[in-house]
């Protein structure tokens, strides 16, 4: 494809945001404050909200925020690895990886937890497989097709060795 | 009521989930009538971004009617269509005093690094988001803004974050009248990014990626020269190169972050074994595409962790590298009047429109780029609008 382009200054808008003062220093155009600078640097927002769920705090920081998100609260084996993941800073992989680790349990409990209440997963819709059915067909077959295939033959592989140990003990 | 639940990378659902409820006396609820899939949630539903735990409702980017207020909520009042910043930003802390709305100080206790973003993991403070029927918004004095009589709902709903980031892409690379800029990233912010490097003088916007059906909109939407860095080009940087006289370009803004593709190693240490907070391609490729002594523009998001990039060309070439998530309240005056000028025509991103009960299908044709997809807009049962 030919990139044939019009002039740019014919363009809506141009250059009507320019700035020859937008120094790339400092990633806001407004002046740059010092805490020393900001007399009144340790504002807070006069009302907290009030702590009902267990929240998992950063050990950066030293409050709570005045608000935060309730979403999902720490629960399970995935929110005992949580915080422990909450004793290290930001800056730590102590912090991260068990994180990272928590979110993949978190993943097994909620299927438990489908099935704890008698609902089983519909991981096909879950993963968006109508939308590449309708309009990835071709690919979206040979993919599943290689999946079935080397389930199958890893199945077999198994099934023909348990046969051989099974052969041996006669 | 209906609501996206993320159960687990790649696998979402619309599910039943209780009402949300007002918390804090500045705390609104909104029933939304506009929402978006972003980019950016693609990294939490491929699992990148530590501490997404199952059962949270993602999206930041979404626009309702005032359904409830708090106590002390002033400046909006119930029955108001607002869009709601993907920023959650209580206006008074030192960085929001200084128009960081993005690096709020009061919005998140599990990091220190980020503000609070709507439906964007625990590790941008947990809240859910707007990819529901109803969804609290705290701080309401702040964030929310009346959409202007006679704006298209479709162009407010992206002046949440597309825009926004996008324009704060262009700002923060300083560009000056007649520069070259270099956007990685055809995506919808990094159309938006081409689009508006404009508003600042550029001179001239190249646009790079490997999806042919968005560089053919970059180029149309933006009126910038698209390359195809997996047809046009062995090496993105000496593709640069060349074309910038050997010099390298004024400024490069990487629209892309985590789920860059063109590097194998980077993708996978960064995509595949999670080594990295993602794949660093496209910001190896910006630095080492700008000119000595150029910027280069970050608003391709990365997880927390870290990412292999060539620091030593950072200091050998003497360059400034500017990154933020974008301040969405501050710049909303300015793009509020783009839009109504005709300046930024926002919907014309939207290309896909998914009833929110199908909600799988839409990041799966998000995330593997299906029929042609440039940004999803959920519908939603309860919106008239």
């Amino acid at each position: 494809m030919e990139n044939t382009l019009r002039d740019p200054q014919k363009l809506p808008g141009w250059g009507i945001d320019a700035n020859p003062e937008n120094d790339p220093t400092y990633p806001m155009r407004e002046p740059r404050m010092n805490v020393s600078q900001d007399l009144d640097s340790k504002h807070r927002p006069a009302s907290l909200q009030p702590e009902d769920v267990e929240l998992l705090k950063s050990i950066e920081r030293p409050t709570v925020s005045a608000v935060f998100g309730e979403s999902a609260p720490p629960v399970g084996l995935s929110g005992l690895i949580r915080r422990f993941a909450f004793k290290y800073s930001e800056s730590h992989y102590g912090h991260w990886l068990p994180l990272l680790l928590a979110d993949r349990v978190n993943v097994v409990e909620g299927i438990m937890e489908d099935l704890g209440q008698g609902k089983v997963p519909n991981i096909f819709a879950e993963k968006g497989y109508a939308a590449e059915w309708k309009h990835n067909r071709t690919a979206f077959v040979a993919k599943m097709a290689t999946i079935a295939a080397v389930t199958v033959g890893s199945i077999l592989i198994l099934t023909r060795d348990n046969g051989k140990k099974h052969k041996y003990r006669y | 009521m209906l609501a996206m639940d993320y159960r687990g990378p790649k696998r979402v659902r619309a599910t039943q989930k209780p009402m949300p409820e007002i918390k804090h006396p500045q705390d609104a609820i909104v029933r939304v009538t506009r929402s978006c899939i972003c980019g950016s949630d693609l990294h939490l539903y491929n699992g990148n971004v530590p501490d997404t735990r199952v059962g949270t409702t993602f999206g930041h980017e979404f626009c309702g009617i005032v359904e409830e207020v708090g106590p002390e909520v002033t400046k909006i009042k119930v029955g108001d269509h607002v869009l709601v910043p993907f920023n959650v930003a209580c206006g008074e802390c030192h960085f929001c005093k200084q128009g960081m709305f993005g690096n709020c100080h009061e919005s998140n206790t599990q990091a220190s690094a980020v503000g609070g973003i709507f439906g964007y993991s625990h590790t941008a403070g947990g809240y859910n988001g707007g990819q529901a029927e109803y969804a609290r918004v705290p701080y309401a004095n702040v964030g929310p803004t009346v959409i202007p009589e006679g704006m298209d709902p479709d162009d407010a709903v992206l002046l949440t974050d597309v825009v926004p980031t996008g324009y704060q892409a262009a700002e923060m690379a300083g560009i000056q009248k007649g520069d070259t800029v270099v956007v990685f990233g055809a995506g919808p912010v990094g159309i938006m990014a081409a689009r508006c490097s404009w508003l600042f003088g550029a001179g001239r916007v190249i646009i790079i990626d490997k999806e042919d059906y968005r560089l053919e909109f970059a180029r149309n939407y933006a009126n910038c020269e698209a390359y195809n860095f997996e047809k046009d080009m062995d090496d993105p940087v000496v593709f640069i190169k060349k074309q910038t006289d050997f010099m390298g370009a004024d400024c490069v803004i990487d629209a892309v972050g985590a789920e860059a593709a063109g590097n194998a190693m980077q993708t996978i240490t960064g995509r595949k074994l999670l080594l990295q907070a993602g794949s660093a391609t496209a910001m190896h490729w910006a630095i080492n595409s700008v000119k000595k002594g150029g910027v280069v523009s970050v608003v391709g998001v990365y997880g927390p962790t870290d990412n292999l990039i060539p620091m030593g060309n950072v200091l050998n070439k003497g360059l400034t590298i500017r990154g933020n998530q974008a301040s969405v309240k501050r710049l909303l005056p300015r793009l509020i009047e783009h839009v109504q000028n005709g300046v930024i025509n926002p919907k014309a991103l939207i290309t896909h429109r998914i009833p929110l009960e199908e909600v799988a299908d839409g990041y799966r044709m998000f995330s593997a780029k299906l029929d042609n997809c440039i940004k999803p807009l959920l519908v939603f049962p309860s919106s008239n609008i």
